[in-house]
């Protein structure tokens, strides 16, 4: 349980840590909607090393980011299944021409170039953001993530919402374990071992102490801001907050080219799609 | 009688503290179902809740972050057609929160009724109609799979407020002082 939280930021003193926390929201939620949206195979393997590239300078180390790596892995193979499961013939009725692989044309179950080239195109993005991702997380501190929210144009109320979310998760989380054991001492069981209605059971003994002692937290932090005068200018400066550098120009503007060749890559295609079987 | 600048801070405040139980719940009380990416979720049952005391905007504020956050770090990316979709029940059940009137303390059979009539609807809504339609436009997966995961999400997620969601509201508003329990002594 201890290594399941990944908010793992620490300064390992690279060059993606000194990038502003604004640049690198955009990066990502820029690369995130553009890799969303194309199903151009070349693309997204070119967004994919790209990212595997920045992520080697980011000196990450595989032990951190292990468990994550091993929950998606896991996720995307099971929604690959299910996807075959459904839809066996899903990618003949993409792309329009069908070269059998096993089985028969009769069968349900058979298996074709176009499905596994669709499925592969699928495990790419599911993928394809998770090197971004971690690098996102791993190298922005979070107190100078709301105030980048806050530079790229949301209100500042909103902002300290996520600045106020980011700082009591692990007190939330403490606050749960500590509830747990309590209610596990008086003997709730609410391990895998249990039966489902009793884990059942067992999670709303822990729901409810943990619920009503978050209502008197907002209560009490509520008031302590009010005794602050929160919300009473129109502009709020932040203590984390970065000027940005000639390397964010930059870096922003990789970035644009980037999302452009996507883009591009739409009109090439004549759609979504990038079709090597025609 | 509260006025709007400490109500509003409030807000603020709700939605901060909702996102990170919401991501608490989402991260540690996930019990699965067997269908890929949908578990009993208990932490609707809590948005039930965070609506019915702060409204809409705090509602669906707090389970858009906190479902985003939590997507972040479990998978990497969020997958942001059921995240919106997540925001858009946090809103649809906030405004509940003037029918409801949890605060006066007096909740009847009749409100818990139409309560859950409602929320079945508006689940149904947001995950049959909503959540799969996004995923075969924005992701283009077949359409069988994501209504069945659909379809999964609608009955879980209405189970879970229809028990969990009514508990916290009962035991909610018999926290309240109820209007009129004074009486003169004359």
């Amino acid at each position: 349980m201890q290594h399941q939280l990944l908010i793992g930021y620490a300064d390992r003193k690279t060059f993606l840590n000194r990038l502003s926390g604004s640049t690198k929201l955009l990066s990502f939620i820029g690369l995130s909607i553009i890799g969303m949206m194309t199903y151009d195979t070349r693309y997204l393997i070119g967004i994919m090393l790209f990212s595997l590239v920045i992520f080697h300078f980011s000196k990450i180390r595989y032990r951190e980011i292990s468990f994550v790596v091993s929950v998606i892995v896991g996720f995307s193979v099971l929604n690959l299944v299910m996807v075959y499961v459904f839809a066996p013939h899903y990618g003949v009725s993409i792309y329009g021409t069908e070269h059998l692989l096993l089985g028969s044309n009769q069968h349900y179950f058979n298996l074709t170039t176009e499905q596994l080239f669709y499925e592969f195109n699928l495990l790419l993005k599911y993928t394809f953001a998770v090197p971004l991702a971690l690098i996102f997380l791993m190298t922005t501190n979070p107190s100078e993530f709301a105030a980048s929210l806050n530079k790229i144009g949301l209100s500042y109320r909103v902002s300290y919402s996520v600045a106020i979310a980011l700082r009591y998760i692990p007190d939330v989380q403490s606050d749960y374990r500590t509830i747990s054991l309590a209610q596990q001492a008086r003997g709730f069981e609410i391990s895998k071992k249990a039966k489902f209605m009793t884990r059942v059971r067992g999670g709303i003994q822990i729901l409810l102490p943990l619920i009503f002692s978050s209502l008197d937290r907002i209560e009490i932090i509520s008031q302590a801001m009010e005794l602050r005068r929160f919300g009473k200018g129109k502009h709020r400066s932040w203590y984390m907050a970065q000027k940005f550098k000639a390397a964010d120009y930059l870096t922003l503007l990789v970035v644009a080219v980037l999302i452009v060749i996507g883009i591009a890559l739409f009109h090439v295609n004549g759609g979504r799609f990038w079709n090597p079987f025609k | 009688m509260q006025n709007k600048q400490s109500n509003s801070i409030r807000t603020v405040v709700a939605t901060g503290i909702g996102a990170a139980v919401i991501f608490v719940l989402m991260k540690f009380v996930a019990i699965p179902t067997g269908i890929p990416n949908t578990q009993v979720n208990v932490a609707i049952g809590f948005l039930a809740l965070l609506g019915a005391i702060f409204g809409p905007v705090a509602a669906g504020l707090a389970v858009f972050i906190g479902h985003a956050l939590n997507d972040f770090v479990t998978y990497g990316s969020p997958w942001w057609t059921w995240v919106i979709v997540d925001g858009l029940i946090g809103v649809a059940f906030g405004l509940a929160k003037n029918r409801l009137k949890i605060d006066s303390g007096v909740l009847g059979k009749g409100k818990l009724i139409w309560f859950n009539i409602y929320q079945i609807i508006v689940n149904f809504v947001g995950w049959v109609l909503l959540a799969p339609t996004g995923d075969i436009i924005i992701y283009h997966e077949p359409a069988s799979k994501v209504y069945v995961q659909g379809v999964t999400t609608w009955l879980v997620d209405s189970i879970s407020v229809a028990v969990i969601g009514t508990i916290l509201l009962v035991l909610y508003a018999r926290t309240r002082t109820q209007h009129g329990s004074l009486t003169k002594e004359r």
